[in-house]
């Protein structure tokens, strides 16, 4: 499960620490953006450290350096005999994507890792990444998920980055429909504003409401919120279980059509109910039997 | 790995710590810690382990903790050592 | 009619009969910000008075000043509920021969009524009087709100002065206490500075580490089945404690419950509660923030207390008695769940229980929240170094690895887990701790006891070394 993803500065021991009790699915350890230039030894070895000392639960994703910084071949030569569960890809290009895969393979058969083990997600943040999106989500097998990147798109864009998300409306639902054209995750930009405790729900009820999978966080402050707007609802877990007895009690009876409250359950009702009961068991929030 | 300038790595932020590594004829460490009665030892184990499995065999090593933890420490040591060795990785 | 104005400080020792080897009391409403003690006490010196014992209600690092007066024999006995982190380094090195005496809030009222304590002088900070000694502190530049500590001074004293900064015409109607209990008078250009005195505004911490606490609280209140209507509440100003009103408050609103009273300390975050509904009344013992001062002269169901009506264990009634769940702090806490808020990990003085073992005694739910490690230092250790609370007394732990709940109150563990909430055994906290850590080299510390914890029924619960 993907619902939440937090960003760590790579070279913040008290916020890799802090990490490991926070509640979201997925941890992004970030050795691009939050690192400065002269630093990319000391976080790469920092992360390193940590990732072999404490214990974390939730998956770990790490943010490499982009493929033309001179940085990313170390960090992944860093990082892989620490099996993180994907690494996320900078300015993704189909080109980045391959090439990422490639030295992945290499390194998991030097270090032991299960050969393909390490996914690979695929930060959007170009208009051009935005276009070639299925390609990059079909580049390698490794490819998990596509995340967009929101702040550095509207760069791209030549357009202003606001709280309503106009701006990259159109990129949201590209997004989503590259990731699940290649049967993958999507994954929507953080809520950049820390203190807007509503602001973060309207925006990821948007995100979830266009397909998004899940929602990244740049503060712990956004993971409650994030993650209740991602869990499935009380009410539709309660209506999916309604669809899969009416569907059973149908079967017995050698029923062809079955209806639940008068209204036919065809197949899309079918596999929605059952997406909604995956997750829901997953989350631990079935009711007991 | 000899040390063959000054160097240093880590901030003076709470659970980090600088490691300051000078080139020098023998092994000497200076460690300030708020935490030294009751780790200093367990502090000083870790720095000697790491010294020696990089075969750093003489430098003056200047640790200011913050009451980092291990995993901390090693890194941050390691990262001086390499810059102070100029074999950054 | 005799004249209860006095020109000085001075001219108020002599009347008062303040003799070597005398008690002066202080409370601590002006907290950091007071002025008032230091210049009692430099009268006493210029008066050349020795052996005195100050019994304050807490001493702050703004009362560094009075280390002199211990050192030229000034003052040779200290009584308080809390003390600032650098008197109390201070005091740790051993500057009193006599050891201090730490109480609780409770514990001070109580002692003064079994006549284990006493006060031959109280001086009153006030921030606003009259001539003849009506006193109230919801007014005037320094104004700090309730006066609930000054109260027992007053009652308890053989004689009463009271320091105003803004002398009134009489009568001052609105008073906390009456000219019946005043002797004296003086009035002086600053009692306090404004800025230590009370926040302009209380914040809620930024810490994801308390923030994350803070839901596990309110997540732990909610379990509890306490937090129905009638739900009475009581949480400090410092970090995560604050953010617990607000993780509180959410689920309230969210559920329409409507609470009865929050207590103690109140803070701006609890005005807004109680302006909202969640609580029909705010018991104030003293305010942190301009907002609380403001409401407390405003609103009428934001009602000053006294201390002893707040905790004393004497009293034939006391608010904590009636409390639901309190959420308190700690330094240390050990597998019996005694809590020290006294001393820091190298034993040195840095706080005291104020109404913490007073309210943990009377709630039906006493919390501690605190992070399982600050930096690289354990909370949970063998033994603490000081029972500032005992055990027996403290429900359960809130930390952000888990909570652990004390094994006395083993239906609450069971209404926890079957919320689905992370409980786990003490040890099993502790020992997670010291495997990101490492295990800490105990301090052993035979030196002399420079201090007693007295506990709120008055006997010694623990006691504080010297430490070198």
């Amino acid at each position: 499960m993907r619902r939440s993803l937090l960003f760590l500065p790579g070279n913040s021991p008290v916020m890799l620490q802090n990490g490991a009790v926070m509640p979201a699915d997925a941890l992004i350890m970030d050795l691009e953006d939050a690192v400065a230039p002269d630093q990319k030894d000391a976080a790469r070895l920092l992360v390193t450290s940590a990732l072999r000392t404490l214990d974390y639960s939730q998956e770990i994703i790490i943010r490499i350096n982009a493929s033309d910084s001179g940085h990313w071949q170390q960090d992944l030569t860093a990082l892989v005999p620490c099996r993180p569960g994907a690494v996320m890809t900078t300015k993704s290009s189909v080109e980045a994507v391959k090439q990422t895969a490639e030295l992945l393979t290499e390194l998991e058969r030097a270090n032991q890792v299960t050969p393909g083990a390490i996914g690979i997600i695929a930060l959007i943040e170009t208009a051009l990444g935005v276009e070639q999106a299925y390609e990059i989500a079909t580049a390698s097998e490794r490819v998990s998920a596509l995340f967009l990147g929101a702040e550095d798109l509207a760069a791209d864009l030549r357009c202003e980055r606001t709280k309503e998300g106009t701006e990259i409306f159109y990129s949201r639902s590209r997004l989503v429909l590259a990731a699940r054209a290649a049967g993958i995750d999507a994954i929507d930009t953080p809520f950049t504003d820390v203190q807007d405790d509503e602001g973060i729900i309207a925006d990821a009820e948007l995100a979830r409401s266009l397909g998004f999978s899940g929602k990244a966080a740049i503060s712990p402050r956004h993971l409650s919120a994030i993650n209740q707007v991602f869990s499935p609802r009380p009410e539709a877990i309660r209506y999916a279980l309604a669809v899969m007895a009416a569907l059973e009690q149908g079967k017995r009876e050698g029923k062809g059509v079955v209806a639940l409250d008068g209204k036919m359950i065809d197949a899309p009702i079918a596999a929605r109910a059952e997406q909604v009961l995956t997750a829901a068991e997953k989350l631990g929030l079935l009711p007991e039997r | 790995m000899k040390i063959i300038k000054t160097a240093s790595a880590g901030t003076l932020e709470s659970s980090d710590i600088l490691v300051t590594v000078q080139p020098a004829d023998i092994l000497k460490l200076e460690l300030e810690s708020p935490v030294l009665a009751q780790y200093g030892e367990q502090i000083e184990e870790t720095v000697r382990t790491v010294l020696t499995d990089l075969g750093v065999k003489a430098g003056l090593i200047t640790l200011q903790d913050q009451g980092a933890l291990d995993c901390t420490i090693r890194a941050r040591l390691e990262t001086a050592v390499r810059r102070g060795a100029e074999q950054e990785v | 009619m005799k004249d209860k104005v006095l020109p000085s400080i001075t001219e108020a020792l002599r009347l008062t009969g303040v003799k070597d080897g005398m008690t002066l009391s202080f409370h601590h409403h002006l907290r950091n910000g007071d002025y008032v003690l230091n210049l009692v006490l430099a009268a006493a010196q210029k008066l050349g008075l020795k052996d005195l014992t100050i019994n304050a209600s807490a001493i702050f690092d703004c009362h560094l000043p009075l280390l002199d007066l211990i050192r030229d024999g000034t003052v040779t006995g200290l009584e308080c509920n809390y003390c600032g982190a650098l008197v109390g380094k201070a005091l740790s090195s051993g500057l009193l021969a006599k050891p201090v005496i730490f109480r609780s809030h409770g514990g001070r009222l109580a002692d003064l009524a079994r006549g284990s304590a006493r006060i031959d002088v109280a001086f009153v900070a006030a921030p606003t009087a009259d001539s003849r000694g009506n006193i109230s502190g919801k007014y005037g530049r320094s104004a700090c709100g309730s006066l609930g500590y000054a109260f027992s001074d007053v009652q308890n004293a053989d004689r009463v002065v009271a320091v105003p900064e803004n002398l009134v015409s009489y009568p001052l109607t609105d008073f906390s206490f009456s000219e019946t209990e005043v002797d004296y008078v003086v009035a002086v250009e600053r009692i306090g500075d404004p800025a230590g005195i009370v926040s302009g505004t209380t914040r809620v911490t930024r810490d994801p580490i308390g923030l994350l606490m803070a839901d596990m609280a309110a997540e732990v209140i909610k379990a509890s089945g306490l937090l129905l209507d009638g739900f009475s509440f009581q949480t400090g100003a410092g970090g995560a404690s604050l953010a617990v009103a607000y993780a509180v408050e959410k689920i309230m609103l969210a559920e329409g419950i409507h609470g009865s009273f929050a207590s103690g300390g109140i803070t701006g975050k609890l005005v807004e509660m109680l302006n909202k509904g969640c609580f029909e009344s705010l018991l104030d013992v003293q305010c942190f923030d301009l907002e609380a001062v403001r409401s407390l002269r405003e609103n009428p169901a934001h009602r000053e207390i006294s201390a002893s009506q707040y905790a004393s264990p004497l009293a034939a009634g006391a608010v904590v008695d009636s409390l639901d769940t309190v959420i308190l702090g700690a330094t240390e806490i050990d597998p019996d769940f005694n809590v020290n808020v006294h001393t820091n990990s190298q034993g040195l003085i840095m706080g005291g229980s104020g109404g913490h073992s007073d309210t943990a005694a009377g709630a039906r739910l006493a919390i501690i929240i605190a992070p399982l490690m600050r930096a690289r230092l354990p909370l949970i250790v063998d033994r603490v170094q000081t029972i500032s609370t005992p055990g027996r007394t403290v429900d359960l732990l809130v930390t952000q690895y888990g909570i652990a709940v004390n094994p006395l109150r083993a239906e609450l563990s069971a209404r926890l887990r079957d919320a689905g909430l992370k409980v786990m055994p003490i040890e099993e906290l502790k020992h997670l701790a010291e495997k990101i850590c490492g295990v800490p080299k105990t301090l052993k510390n035979e030196n002399r006891v420079i201090a007693e914890v007295l506990y709120r029924d008055g006997t010694v619960i623990d006691t504080i070394r010297q430490v070198n």
